[in-house]
């Protein structure tokens, strides 16, 4: 064991039922070597909060496409510092509307991709987000 | 928080980790056991889901999940999904679940399992799943570490000769049969208990002859004696469940239980502890013995050893040997 493996949470919250690109992310992540934790569809809030406590998660990756981003992405930063887990960086992919950008990444979200952002972008961005962060 | 830390630092093995393990170790040994093991799709993740919302419901008895993924041989990656199946334990705080990638380990479950699942056991935790890798026919680690084994089946998986070869249904302490629903349903029961007869020939397995019977046998009426039942063999029961739907779990609990207090009354519980101990005694100094041994050989002279050894010059165990006589 050299290095510390990244743990990565991988969760689509919300209703909508497209889980190809969260799975997309999480194929490429294991690829890169890391161990994702994949929940599946439609969950909650505290239902994501809670597994990445018990997994003790680096990194949370949401895969949003409901348009409900402005409220689920607060709610879940509040309940992920409420565990006291301030240090896992949050990052979203789907559909999310420049306007909102700039807003999320003031609440703390580390990174947002949409359509046609390429894996090994998130790849690198969570590797480089973890090294800022000190392992 | 502190809990799910812990269980990184000693999945890790980092020095915080060994060193919380020292001192929680008195704590354990209360926690009873329960493996679950099985082919890829048999639907381990969905029993162990009902499983633990059975033992909720039951009584007020706190469950830890442990379950294992396989590592990517390759990149060392892993995707961890069996939560997927486990979202009706989702908000209850009797209820700890942690996914671990077997980094490497090919028994079936990780090389830190059961140091990960000893936290678990002096925190508390009555009841500790382990649900393995999806496993074929010779990922049986889990026996070792767990008091009760579940093998679990599915129909249209394999015949007889599937079911006779050695592995992972001799681990069995218990057989269930899940996705009881599905045709063919009667072929596997079938299959499991021509295993258990020939495992246990002296037993009578099938309930219908159970107490001695009357049977023909070419054409000759006759009388089978039925041997009287030992108690000390434990012959595992077979049991039928639908995961999915909740069908079928009280019987399987049941079974357990069942399990767990013919363990403590023949004395085996206390031999299952020994013996795990024991194997995870042999493990760590072997892998201590190993990391202090290589420590003393300059990485050069290993390489050249193993340049000699590609390039044929010497075999393999020449080159063991020189390794241990060398200073």
């Amino acid at each position: 064991m050299t290095d510390r493996k990244i743990r990565v949470l991988v969760a689509k919250p919300g209703l909508d039922g497209h889980d190809r690109g969260a799975k997309v992310v999480a194929r490429a992540l294991r690829d890169a070597g890391m161990e994702v934790i994949y929940t599946g569809l439609r969950q909650t809030p505290e239902m994501i909060a809670e597994a990445a406590l018990q997994e003790d998660v680096d990194v949370v990756g949401l895969s949003i496409l409901s348009g409900a981003h402005m409220a689920l992405a607060p709610r879940i930063l509040e309940l992920l510092k409420k565990n006291g887990q301030d240090q896992v960086k949050v990052f979203i992919g789907g559909i999310i509307p420049d306007e909102d950008m700039p807003r999320l990444k003031e609440m703390g979200i580390t990174g947002i991709y949409g359509p046609g952002a390429s894996t090994d972008e998130i790849i690198r961005d969570v590797r480089e987000a973890i090294e800022l962060r000190g392992a | 928080m502190a809990l799910a830390r812990l269980l990184t630092q000693v999945e890790n093995d980092s020095p915080e980790g060994r060193a919380a393990l020292a001192e929680l170790f008195p704590y354990t040994g209360k926690a009873h056991l329960i493996g679950v093991t099985g082919a890829p799709g048999t639907g381990k993740s969905s029993l162990v889901n009902q499983l633990a919302l059975h033992y909720r419901k039951i009584g007020d008895q706190r469950v830890a999940i442990v379950a294992v993924d396989p590592s990517s041989p390759f990149t060392g990656g892993a995707v961890l999904g069996d939560r997927v199946r486990m979202r009706d334990l989702a908000g209850d705080e009797g209820v700890f679940i942690r996914s671990m990638a077997t980094r490497g380990s090919l028994g079936g479950i990780a090389q830190k399992t059961a140091s990960v699942v000893q936290v678990f056991d002096a925190a508390g935790y009555e009841i500790i799943l382990i649900e393995t890798v999806g496993a074929g026919q010779s990922e049986v680690d889990v026996a070792r570490l767990a008091h009760t084994t579940l093998v679990v089946e599915a129909p249209g998986l394999g015949d007889e000769i599937q079911a006779i070869k050695a592995g992972i249904l001799e681990i069995a302490d218990v057989l269930v049969i899940n996705k009881a629903d599905r045709p063919g349903v009667e072929n596997t029961e079938r299959a499991l208990r021509s295993t258990l007869e020939l495992a246990h020939p002296m037993k009578r397995v099938s309930p219908a002859l159970a107490g001695g019977a009357r049977v023909r046998h070419h054409g000759q009426a006759m009388t089978v004696a039925t041997p009287e039942t030992d108690s000390r063999i434990w012959i595992p029961p077979i049991n039928k469940t639908v995961a999915t739907e909740g069908k079928g779990i009280e019987e399987v609990a049941a079974s357990i239980a069942r399990h767990a207090g013919h363990l403590r009354q023949n004395g085996d519980w206390q031999r299952r502890d020994r013996a795990r101990l024991e194997s995870e005694l042999e493990l760590l100094l072997r892998e201590e013995l190993m990391d202090r041994f290589l420590e003393r050989i300059p990485q050069e002279a290993y390489d050249e050893l193993i340049e000699n050894v590609v390039n044929r010059n010497i075999s393999p165990y020449e080159a063991v040997r020189s390794l241990l006589n060398s200073k």
